[in-house]
């Protein structure tokens, strides 16, 4: 018989999604420093949804439950899908776009390994599409509020029975919107940039998220779960292009740090653009693949209809990874390229 | 210019170069170093298997009931690739039969047993002077020295020494990277016997012609180096051309040649290639001691250092007889400890398991691990691949483990093919590295032998095609002839009317024709025959001696599996049959 190798070394399929989730939880613990412990909610929400939904579809595939559930896959989907999520949202909206995510985006195309496109990301833009007026509103970090916004507030907020507080009172364009708002009223950036939401980089309050979101990827990048490759690349080219457009006409483009420390940029490009699955293996596909993110994400950020382009450029070169993968297959020794 | 950029790497960068990819599994090594090199007593019986290295099956000279000397021929090479067979000992031959040999595939095959008579008493041999002797003639005795590879590649040294023309070895390549983890027979030899494996490389590069001898070392094996290192000072060939050690890093596989070459000079031998081609041979150390021993010594091929190690008391090295039941070497190494649940010939990246303990060491035999769950634990159920890629990021050949699965899961062989499937060193890096428990070498080796076998139906049919074609063209020939001579005789009939002697003309035109159509069908024949004689056995047109091992062990691996299945359709039957 010839079973060889016969000994393995490599930190099984969970181990890896638990260590993701791991250099999640910075990003966590400063979102709910920020913005409150409603998030709490939302990824107990989201995580609660997917670990059914996997389980209902795994059973209704034949497919052995546990060993699948336990593989920790879903549970990323779902905490990544409730971190681009206002974490004020209606309860239901986080259940229906986890449901969608792990039912549709995952388990129909085959469950773990089998999915085209990045669960997370289908998920958020068929709420995006769906439901844009709350997905676009977006509490103000607890500082800059207008009305004080206890956790029980939250809670009545994403349970549904607000007792007089409106949204509106607490919530507040993110700076990305804003921006794009104010910009087609022919304000010039540094006019805008000084509303109370921009902070020293990105967001007031945001930019602390995202700076942990950036330890996390680190420590990603340190454990050897992610190679960097993406991360660089995404981060570079968004940082060139934004600073092209930025030495063109600074009062009509922002600086580039303020992309890279805004809405999903570093949430991007270390946790969803780095998902392997729907993702190229080569490292030089990689490359490709995340500066073609990086591309669309400013295109659409700053002449698309949305306030942020993240999820939308993440599905379009998820389409792309096939081509990307066979053409830059590695040159294989001995042979000539 | 890339001569030019070799000599760059070569004094700039040779030293700086790790694998590609490779891992680093714990080496296991200390546990057998411990002790030197222990000789095994004579066991009662020998068991030589005739296909202990690649290539064609020697032919046996003896016969059942002979009296074999040590050392004396029992079989001699046969063809271009093949090696010899001598007696390690004296004794009787009692059978020349099928045995249970050590291969994956668990299959008997031809083996000549001898009954040790415990005198090992030799036969007369003498030293060659092989300074002053026609290389020529060095090489056709090479022929009967049995040498193979003893690295575990098997294959005959003597196809490997010769040369002409076309392929000048510059730089002699000695491997004594010894890169998977347990085994230390190399490294023992060079610890006790550096010398000694300096005479052969001394008698390799006279033969070769060869301007260097680099040796390449792993930098976990620091005694050996500094016995090589010494050996090398001490070594007339010090005086004639670059003669030195390479320490390299500990990854595995760098003992893989071609992957030594490049990280020794730099130079990657194209693919389609053998590194003759290109001006370099590789040796292993353990070959080239052999190699020592033949010429200086006149002895013949007849043993070989093994490595028993493992889940056994004392683990060790021994210098240990072909034909000795690996039984024998397990005792020696102080019986196994308990949980002893499998026996590994090999190390633990490429080795195989055992069918029986009984098997006896061959030539390839460098190391035999007794296996227990705590050592080697199975592997967990496999779980669906994320494509992390962790298996390219460790692939020595830089091929793609995560496309090639999915090709060969899915028996896309064609695609497996064009991402270079056959480049595939089965090094096991990539199981070795899979979160997800997938045993990617298996799908590789299923997904090879399948391409094999189909390339041999297709050509089998391409030439049935050809045969019914022509055989059609003939019946139509024929059809036509016949319609000729109707027509012939028709008019014959007529002018036999008038002339009666044009009758024995046309009989003669008759056998005239058909004379000219037998031979035109003999000549047919023979050209179909030529054509079956030289496409047979061809699958893939540039045949490496590594993928010819690799033929050879698939088809072994193919008759396994036929067998097995005839053998489970036969017992299926039987128990119908019952039934009834």
């Amino acid at each position: 018989m010839n079973r060889s190798p016969y000994v393995t070394s490599a930190p099984s399929v969970s181990m890896i999604m638990v260590k993701v989730m791991l250099a999640l939880v910075p990003g966590i613990v400063a979102y709910v420093w920020v913005f409150g412990a409603g998030i709490l909610v939302m990824l107990s929400l989201a995580s609660l949804t997917a670990l059914a939904a996997e389980a209902l579809m795994l059973k209704l595939r034949n497919r052995p439950i546990k060993p699948f559930l336990m593989d920790g896959s879903a549970l990323l989907t779902a905490w990544l899908l409730a971190l681009s999520l206002p974490p004020l949202a209606p309860w239901w909206l986080v259940v229906v776009g986890t449901f969608f995510a792990i039912v549709i985006a995952k388990q129909l195309y085959g469950g773990l390994g089998y999915n085209p496109f990045n669960p997370a990301m289908v998920g958020y833009a068929v709420l995006l599409i769906s439901f844009p007026v709350i997905m676009t509103h977006w509490p103000a970090p607890l500082e800059l509020a207008q009305a004080k916004l206890s956790f029980e507030t939250q809670l009545q907020f994403i349970f549904g029975n607000s007792s007089g507080l409106s949204l509106d009172a607490v919530s507040m364009a993110t700076p990305l919107d804003y921006l794009k708002t104010q910009l087609t009223l022919h304000h010039s950036v540094q006019e805008i940039t000084v509303a109370p939401q921009f902070g020293l980089l990105g967001a007031k309050g945001g930019e602390l998220v995202v700076s942990a979101y950036l330890l996390g990827g680190l420590y990603l990048l340190q454990q050897r779960l992610i190679t960097w490759h993406l991360p660089v690349a995404f981060l570079g080219v968004l940082a060139l292009m934004s600073g092209a457009f930025y030495l063109v006409d600074a009062t009509h483009f922002t600086h580039p740090l303020f992309h890279l420390f805004t809405g999903a940029s570093m949430l991007g490009a270390f946790f969803i653009i780095t998902d392997p699955v729907s993702g190229p293996t080569t490292p030089k596909g990689k490359l490709f693949f995340a500066a073609g993110i990086a591309v669309l994400t400013y295109l659409i950020r700053v002449y698309g209809g949305y306030p942020d382009g993240v999820a939308f450029s993440v599905l379009l070169m998820n389409m792309c990874v096939p081509l990307i993968d066979a053409w830059t297959q590695p040159r294989v020794f001995g042979h000539q390229k | 210019m890339s001569s030019l950029l070799n000599i760059v790497k070569q004094n700039f960068g040779s030293r700086t170069i790790a694998v590609n990819g490779g891992v680093h599994p714990p080496e296991h090594k200390q546990e057998s170093t411990k002790q030197p090199i222990g000789h095994l007593a004579l066991p009662k019986r020998l068991v030589l298997p005739l296909r202990q290295h690649v290539g064609n099956l020697p032919k046996v000279l003896v016969n059942v009931g002979d009296k074999v000397l040590k050392g004396q021929l029992l079989a001699e090479a046969e063809g271009n690739i093949s090696a010899a067979i001598h007696a390690p000992t004296s004794g009787t031959v009692v059978a020349i039969e099928d045995a249970l040999i050590p291969h994956p595939s668990g299959l008997p095959d031809h083996c000549i047993t001898i009954d040790v008579d415990g005198k090992d008493e030799w036969i007369a041999h003498c030293s060659t002077d092989w300074r002053k002797q026609d290389k020529t003639q060095l090489l056709e005795s090479l022929r009967d020295s049995g040498i193979v590879g003893l690295g575990g590649a098997a294959f005959p040294t003597q196809v490997k020494l010769r040369t002409n023309a076309k392929s000048h070895v510059d730089t002699l390549v000695i491997n004594a990277a010894e890169c998977e983890p347990y085994i230390t027979c190399d490294d023992m030899l060079m610890r006790e016997r550096a010398d000694q494996i300096l005479k052969g490389v001394e008698i390799a590069q006279h033969l070769l012609g060869a301007k260097q001898c680099l040796i390449g070392i792993e930098d976990n094996k620091p005694e050996a180096a500094e016995a090589m290192r010494l050996a090398c000072l001490n070594s007339p060939l010090a005086k004639l051309v670059t003669l030195k050690v390479v320490v390299v890093p500990t990854q595995y596989p760098s003992g893989d040649a071609r992957q030594l070459i490049r990280l020794l000079t730099g130079i990657e031998v194209p693919a389609d290639k053998r590194s003759t081609d290109v001006g370099l041979q590789c040796f292993n150390v353990a070959t080239l001691l052999a190699l020592h021993r033949y010429f200086d010594f006149g002895e013949p091929s007849l043993s070989r250092i093994v490595t028993i190690t493992g889940n056994v008391k004392t683990p060790a090295n021994f210098e240990v007889l072909f034909g000795t039941p690996v039984t024998e070497l397990v005792k020696a190494g102080g019986g196994v400890l308990a949980d002893t649940d499998d026996y590994i010939m090999g190390g633990p990246m490429m080795g195989f398991s055992l069918p029986s303990i009984d098997v006896p060491i061959t030539k390839a035999a460098n190391c035999i691990i007794a296996s227990a769950p705590n050592l080697f634990a199975p592997a967990p159920p496999a779980m669906p691949c994320i494509r992390c890629a962790r298996c390219a990021d460790v692939c020595p050949v830089s091929l793609q483990p995560q496309e090639l699965y999915w090709f060969s899961k899915s028996s896309n062989l064609e695609k497996a093919r064009d991402y270079n499937l056959f480049d595939c060193i089965e090094c096991g890096c990539c199981t070795y590295a899979c979160p997800s428990n997938i045993p990617l070498v298996q799908y590789y080796r299923f997904a090879k032998s399948e391409i094999i076998a189909q390339d041999r139906a297709k050509e089998a049919a391409d030439l049935a095609r050809e045969r019914n074609e022509f055989r059609l063209m003939r019946i139509e020939r024929e059809k036509q002839e016949r319609a000729e001579k109707h027509a012939q005789k028709a008019v014959g009939a007529k002018a036999e009317v008038a002339k009666p002697e044009v009758g024995s003309t046309i009989e003669a035109i008759d056998d005239a024709a058909m004379a000219a159509k037998k031979a035109a069908i003999a000549a047919a024949i023979e050209r179909a025959k030529a054509q079956k004689a030289t496409t047979t056995p061809q699958n893939v047109s540039d045949t490496k001696p590594t993928v010819e091992a690799e033929i050879a062990e698939i088809n072994a691996r193919r008759e396994a599996a036929k067998q097995a299945v005839n053998k489970q359709a036969g017992d299926n039957i039987g128990s119908k049959q019952d039934e009834k």
